[in-house]
């Protein structure tokens, strides 16, 4: 299944300072050192990883593999983030199912990030194989005073069906970044959840999402940020939209405190024609235009 | 040679271009200047595909085009600037100029490309050809994207829009260039009278016929104008 695993985790993962890698519901290789520990929790329903104070560019992969098919796979794992520690969580989930039956990871991770601590997360969905794939991500996040939450996700394709529901809580000079890429085809199903909470003074969220929706898919964008304090949120949702795909986008931003500086941008569009003129006036067909254009979108 | 073959062009029960009839020879600079609305950038999407005429015919170098797509067009060499500039999202300088030139070119190739339409280049390869671009930096990117392309007819429409005083030298510089060195046909829309001092020939358009081919001498009624660049009725 190294094939699969080189599809979800850019990096080389013997390289990484520890890692756990899943597959088929259970643990089957793991690293761990002085500075990051990886716990079972009870049942192999999941694991909790601590992550020492003051730890340094550590990294850490967390793949998950479902070569099965009919299979429904559901793992929690908590990050335990001490103080001022500055990593790298490299999570991502493949899907091998060429059965006719379903196989559905449902992932719940949960972020506890100390003070002052820096976390970026980057998640990938993998499916390949003509089985129903289905991926329901949950993740939470608990951001202490000064900490800094990064988290990138992807899902190019081979997806048939995702709920992504992503909730977090800021305390003062919080920074939350989550930037969503998704590209959805056939009939397949994406749909995507933010609440946001910024609790404490200075606490800032920024989401970006860029998405294309082609074929008969449909995508949903729901964002529910509350500024409770002085707190900045900048929400934006950008869809190229093809073919006969449907994509719906629900703002909520709703200000609490007087100085709460709330902006959320939400377009829905088709290709712009004058895009794909240009480009075909330099000698592309159209179909290749097209092609350019939404590459350089999800970029 | 490109020739333009009773022409006519009507949107919305509105006739924006009246029998257009003209023939433009190699190796020579053609400037496209009149009024605003006048159907110059009508004409010269007409010329490069992207819009197609009501009725007429459009011969390059004696093969009908009318028919063609904006694709076939391009890879016939045939070049077009835009007077308003696409913007895109994640798509970079490098990126449009690579596909310009129809091959993988190292960032030096393309810094020298930009360098010629007065850009700092490694300012500005990497940086997306999106919206946070000035006007100006827009206008002189398109530039370099026909210019890149060494084409056979070459179409600017309205290039000194929005590029400064101090940069409207260099431009003039380019243009003066690519009239000595083209193998080709140069056709500019422009209402510059630096530019238009380069022509060959200036073709005159209004209301959507051509009023007058010839030098410079057509238009002193108009450089005359006590309103400055507006027609003097
Ligand atoms: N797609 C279109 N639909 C409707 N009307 C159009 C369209 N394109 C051009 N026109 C009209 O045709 C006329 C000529 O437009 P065009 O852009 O060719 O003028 P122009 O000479 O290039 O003007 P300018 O100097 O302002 O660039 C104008 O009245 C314009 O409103
Ligand atoms: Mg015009």
């Amino acid at each position: 299944m190294s094939s699969l695993l080189d599809k979800i985790i850019n990096n080389k993962i013997e390289e990484a300072d520890s890692y756990n890698i899943r597959e088929n519901g259970k643990t089957i290789k793991r690293k761990e050192n002085e500075y990051i520990k990886i716990v079972n929790k009870e049942d192999s329903k999941g694991i909790d990883i601590y992550v020492k104070e003051n730890t340094l560019f550590g990294i850490i992969d967390i793949p998950v593999i479902i070569s099965e098919s009919r299979i429904k796979d559901v793992v929690y794992n908590d990050f335990h983030i001490g103080k001022n520690a500055n990593i790298i969580i490299v999570a991502g989930c493949g899907i091998h199912n060429i059965k006719h039956k379903t196989s559905e990871h449902d992932g719940i991770h949960r972020f506890y990030l100390g003070k002052n601590s820096k976390v970026r997360y980057v998640e990938k969905h993998y499916g390949e194989g003509s089985g129903n794939k289905v991926f329901n991500p949950i993740t939470e996040a608990y951001l202490e005073e000064g900490s800094t939450l990064n988290i990138e996700t992807v899902q190019i394709k081979g997806v048939d069906k995702t709920t992504r529901i992503t909730k977090a809580n800021l305390k003062e000079n919080a920074t939350l970044t989550i930037n969503e890429k998704l590209y959805t085809e056939e009939k397949q199903y994406a749909k995507t959840d933010f609440i946001v909470n910024l609790n404490g003074e200075n606490a800032s969220a920024h989401v970006t999402s860029r998405s294309v929706a082609t074929e008969n898919s449909y995508q949903e964008f729901t964002s529910d940020v509350i500024g409770n304090n002085k707190s900045f949120a900048h929400i934006s949702c950008d869809a190229i939209i093809k073919d006969n795909a449907q994509v719906k986008a629900i703002p909520t931003i709703y200000a609490k405190d007087a100085s709460a500086n709330l902006i959320h941008e939400a377009a829905i569009g088709k290709i712009a024609g004058q895009q794909l003129t240009k480009l075909m006036t330099l000698g592309l067909t159209l179909k290749e235009a097209e092609k350019m254009i939404i590459e350089g979108f999800l970029k | 040679m490109l020739e333009l073959k009773n022409i006519c062009f009507t949107k919305d029960n509105q006739e924006i271009l009246k029998n257009i009839n003209l023939k433009l020879l190699d190796d020579k600079f053609y400037v496209i200047t009149g009024p605003n609305g006048s159907g110059k950038s009508t004409l010269a999407k007409i010329i490069m595909g992207i819009e197609k005429p009501t009725s007429g015919t459009v011969l390059f170098d004696n093969i009908d085009i009318t028919n063609k797509t904006i694709t076939e067009r391009a890879n016939m060499r045939i070049g077009f600037a835009f007077q308003q500039p696409a913007v895109f999202k994640g798509i970079t300088v490098y990126d449009l100029l690579k596909i310009s030139i129809k091959k993988d070119i190292t960032k030096v190739e393309a810094c020298n490309i930009l360098s010629k339409v007065g850009l700092c280049a490694l300012n500005y390869i990497d940086r997306e050809v999106n919206s946070s671009l000035s006007g100006g930096e827009l206008k002189r990117i398109e530039l370099a994207t026909i210019l890149a392309r060494k084409p056979v007819l070459s179409i600017f429409d309205e290039p000194e829009a929005g590029i400064d005083l101090w940069s409207f030298n260099n431009l003039i510089e380019v243009f003066k260039q690519l009239e000595e060195d083209s193998k080709g046909i140069t056709l500019i829309i422009s209402h510059q009278e630096r530019i238009l001092d380069i022509a060959d020939k200036i073709i005159l358009l209004e209301n959507g016929m051509i009023k007058e081919v010839g030098d410079k001498s057509i238009l002193k009624d108009i450089f005359s104008c006590p309103k400055g660049g507006e027609l003097c009725e």
